[in-house]
């Protein structure tokens, strides 16, 4: 009976919220590497950037699809409430994502340099505008969603605030790091010194978005911030963010050119823990909880099992197919 | 039927739209796919480059498909939320799981070698790229294996209760995968994404041949893919009458509509063959009705007076749109047909010593490349559109699974999904059928993304 009624949604929780982060880290790189052809016009240094993505963002896109799937099956009600609610940027979200990918595998094929400037317009648009869109889904959901049980009650319109708005822009930001991140891992000689530089601003610029919205967080949805009144939790989180910070900065410009990377990653993940420490234990702020929301025990139980069995499957082909293709990329004609 | 709720016709319409793309890139994918690893298994086996080259001229056509069939995929994933809340809500702890097994054991499969498969030819050995073009192959009818049984549940609903707020409960998952249609359409669906890449690979080495005969390359595809056919088209109609037999069991309507049957005929009579008739669904029976009596019972009763249960004995308001299924069935078993025929006559030009030379086969085939995709669409209509006015049969109405969004919006999110579909998969269509029109030539090149191996340090 514990077990069914608050364990299991927790875990369910938890499953989905794996795939959510991956799906943020993964396909967040190479989202971000989309918004920064924007800062790197040379036909050579795109060419290196969309191949250092080219053999995995497929792969990094189906945590996304692993998410929508994870939704509908142990949070049904939450499942068609969100998405119900969040129909506009959605769609932008999709059709964007279909830009994207479509843009990134015919670049190369292009018959003329206008043809591949065009493929590429496209591929920014869709990286940024997938990604602001995704800020805005979060946005949307931590301001709270009107609904009377399992229906959303809503216009349509209410996910659009200044507030999810700027959580969009501050996710591109986020994103954009994380690709110059990769950029200067993948990469080297001149477009990895440009990728320094522009991860140097794009990570204060993040710090200060992201910042900005945590605070602004609190101010729509007051609940967001009453787990935290416990000051020495906040105090951890907010060192251990500081300190990745400092790490990242310091070791910028290091031999390793992994560092900064994982820094970043880093602290993805334990922003990541904060949110999900703050919306616990609803899972549709203010007032949906978890066990709500979730599925029958019958349910969650056998999809977790298929989880917990087939997702280090997952993961491990996953990284053989990352290490494959390892080293630092090369444009064309050298090999 | 729908005139009083626009906006439920909209995303009808939005999901028909969406699926009709999906279903015909993810067909020709799990085709493909299973194409590539017998191609890379053959020249694995004899060692004969011109096996290898044909790999490479079908891996380019399958890495352009693939990367829209997924994305197209996306869209679809998340639709069953934005468009049909209810149904998700009430049915998504049912369906919901179905779906997320698919990305546990399909997907990630597929995604997760889809890279060394396309790119990594150089990196990773024969026999290990053998391996993930199996995985990819695999992945892909996992993922039909998947999606269809939840297909199917709807169809089909089984090993459930109601609960007390209406909701669907999971009782018994083996009942629930394999409810009672899901066998029959898991197999027919296969062999129609067999079929219709079959026809496809064959018009394209039929369009080389019929330019250069001593093509080897070309010979060989169109070889390979009439044997396809010769064997899979007859297999399909055995299976599509087994398929049918099921649905009279579980979907009286659905094969009425099918069959055109308005009235019972008089006692003996039997159910007629109708090959042609307009139903009309005010007045309730047929115009212009071409018929052959008895031949009906036949197929559909195995003697020559049984009957089925007609139109006119069900609620209006339970039974499909009668003239799209009916002619949507006509079209699916005449291409059927047509395919079996053209099976037939390779066999026997194969054993005359001709099939090469026989140049009104080859403009045949051309004609034929679209017409499995075609029955197949035509055999989703049938299913889909018969299955009405149900989204899970018997149980829940399509009017009350929708989501509370409003005609604007739908609407909007319709044109928007069509124009974005129409730009790109017209763009596709574009790069496929130009690099088809190259001929396969010997050492092909693969799709490769200019990634330098790594240094050995
Ligand atoms: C897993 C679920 C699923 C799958 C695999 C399919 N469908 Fe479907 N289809 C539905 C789930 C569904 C649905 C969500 O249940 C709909 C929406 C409204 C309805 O009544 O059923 C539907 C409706 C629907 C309609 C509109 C019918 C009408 O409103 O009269 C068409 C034309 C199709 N589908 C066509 C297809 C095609 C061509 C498919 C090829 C793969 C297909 N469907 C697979
Ligand atoms: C409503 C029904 C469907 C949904 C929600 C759906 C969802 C998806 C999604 C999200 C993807 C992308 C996976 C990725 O990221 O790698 C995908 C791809 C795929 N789907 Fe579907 N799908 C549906 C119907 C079908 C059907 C009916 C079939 C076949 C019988 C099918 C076969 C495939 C295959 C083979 C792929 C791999 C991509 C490709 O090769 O085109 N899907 N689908
Ligand atoms: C010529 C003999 C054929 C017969 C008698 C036949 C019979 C049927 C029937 C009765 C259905 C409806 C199943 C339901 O109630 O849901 C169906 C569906 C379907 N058919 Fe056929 N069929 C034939 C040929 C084909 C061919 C040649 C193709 C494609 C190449 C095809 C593809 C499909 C598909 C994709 C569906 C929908 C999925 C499913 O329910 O299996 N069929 N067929």
């Amino acid at each position: 009976m514990f077990l069914s009624d608050s364990l299991l949604p927790l875990l369910a929780a938890g499953a989905l919220a794996f795939s959510v982060l991956t799906y943020v880290i993964l396909d967040g790189t190479d989202l971000g590497v989309g918004i920064l052809f924007m800062a790197n016009p040379g036909d050579d240094e795109r060419h290196v950037m969309a191949i250092s993505i080219l053999p995995i963002w497929d792969g990094n896109e189906t945590w996304l699809v692993l998410g929508g799937g994870g939704l509908i099956a142990m949070f049904p009600a939450v499942y068609s409430i969100f998405f119900t609610a969040t129909y506009i940027p959605l769609f932008v979200m999709l059709l964007a994502l279909i830009f994207r990918g479509v843009a990134l595998e015919y670049r190369d094929g292009a018959s003329s340099a206008r043809r591949r400037r065009l493929y590429d317009l496209a591929f920014i648009a869709g990286s940024t505008l997938a990604t602001f869109a995704q800020g805005v889904l979060a946005g949307a959901l931590l301001q709270g969603i009107p609904h009377d049980g399992s229906q959303y009650s809503g216009n349509g319109w209410d996910w659009l605030s200044g507030f999810s708005l700027f959580c969009g822009l501050a996710l591109v930001a986020g994103y954009a790091l994380l690709g110059a991140c990769w950029l200067v891992w993948r990469t080297e000689g001149e477009l990895q010194a440009k990728a320094r530089r522009q991860a140097r601003w794009l990570g204060l610029m993040t710090l200060l978005l992201a910042g900005a919205a945590i605070y602004w967080s609190g101010l729509v949805q007051p609940v967001l911030w009453e787990r935290w009144g416990d000051l020495p939790l906040l105090t951890a989180w907010l060192g251990l963010l500081a300190l990745l910070a400092l790490g990242f900065w310091k070791w910028l410009d290091s031999r390793h050119d992994f560092l900064p990377l994982f820094m970043v990653l880093g602290a993805v993940v334990v922003a990541f823990a904060g949110l999900l420490a703050s919306l616990h234990p609803t899972i549709i702020p203010p007032s949906l909880t978890l066990a709500e929301g979730a599925s029958p025990a019958s349910s969650l139980g056998f999809m977790l099992i298929g989880f917990a069995v087939l997702i280090p499957f997952t993961l491990a082909y996953s990284t053989y197919g990352f290490w494959v293709f390892r080293g630092k990329v090369h444009p064309r004609g050298e090999g | 039927m729908d005139v009083d709720d626009p906006a439920l016709l909209v995303a009808r319409i939005q999901f028909g739209l969406t699926i009709s793309f999906h279903i015909v890139l993810a067909a020709f994918s799990i085709g493909l796919a299973n194409f590539l690893m017998v191609l890379e298994g053959l020249w694995l086996r004899t060692r004969d480059e011109l096996y290898l080259d044909l790999y490479k001229f079908w891996l380019k056509i399958f890495a352009l498909n693939v990367t829209v069939g997924v994305v197209s995929g996306i869209v679809m994933e998340f639709e069953f939320g934005t468009n049909w809340g209810r149904l998700s809500t009430l049915a998504g702890s049912v369906i919901g799981p179905l779906m997320f097994y698919e990305v546990l054991v399909a997907f990630f499969l597929e995604a997760g070698f889809l890279g060394i498969m396309l790119f990594g030819m150089r990196k990773v050995g024969p026999k290990l790229h053998f391996f993930t073009t199996c995985m990819v192959a695999l992945g892909s009818l996992f993922s039909a294996f998947w999606i269809l049984s939840a297909n199917s549940w709807m169809h089909t609903p089984a090993g459930f209760v109601i609960g007390s707020d209406g909701r669907f409960e999971a009782q018994d998952w083996l009942a629930i995968i394999f409810n009672p249609s899901f066998p029959y359409r898991f197999t027919h669906m296969t062999i129609a994404a067999f079929l219709a890449t079959a026809l496809m690979v064959a018009a394209t080495g039929a369009w080389h041949l019929l330019r250069d005969k001593s093509n080897r390359g070309a010979r060989v595809m169109f070889s390979m893919a009439l044997w396809v056919v010769a064997v899979l088209a007859p297999l399909q109609i055995l299976v599509g009458d087994l398929h049918g037999e099921n649905t009279l069991e579980h979907q009286p309507q659905k094969v009425a509509a099918m069959e055109g049957a308005w009235d019972r005929p008089p006692p003996g009579a039997g159910e007629p063959m109708r090959l042609f008739a307009i139903p009309d669904m005010q007045e309730r029976r047929n115009h212009f009705e071409l018929a052959i009596p008895h031949v009906g019972s036949l197929y559909l009763r195995h003697n020559l007076s049984g009957t089925i249960k007609s139109l006119n004995e069900f609620p209006p308001e339970d039974i499909p749109p009668v003239p799209i299924v009916f002619f949507a069935f006509r079209i699916m078993v005449g291409l059927g047909l047509l395919m079996a025929v053209l099976g037939a006559a390779s066999v026997v030009l194969r054993r005359r010593g001709r099939l090469y030379d026989a140049r009104w086969l080859q403009r045949i085939s051309v004609w034929m490349a679209p017409a499995g995709f075609i029955a197949m669409l035509c055999g989703w209509v049938v299913t889909e559109v018969g299955r009405q006015p149900f989204t899970v049969y018997g149980l829940l109405r399509t009017a009350d699974s929708r989501s509370p969004v409003s005609l604007s919006f739908v609407t909007t999110s319709t044109l928007s999904i069509l124009a974005v579909y129409l730009l790109v998969f017209g763009l596709g269509l574009a790069y496929l059928l130009r690099a088809l029109r190259r001929p396969p030539e010997q050492g092909e090149r693969e799709p490769e993304p200019g990634l330098r191996s790594p240094p050995v340090d």
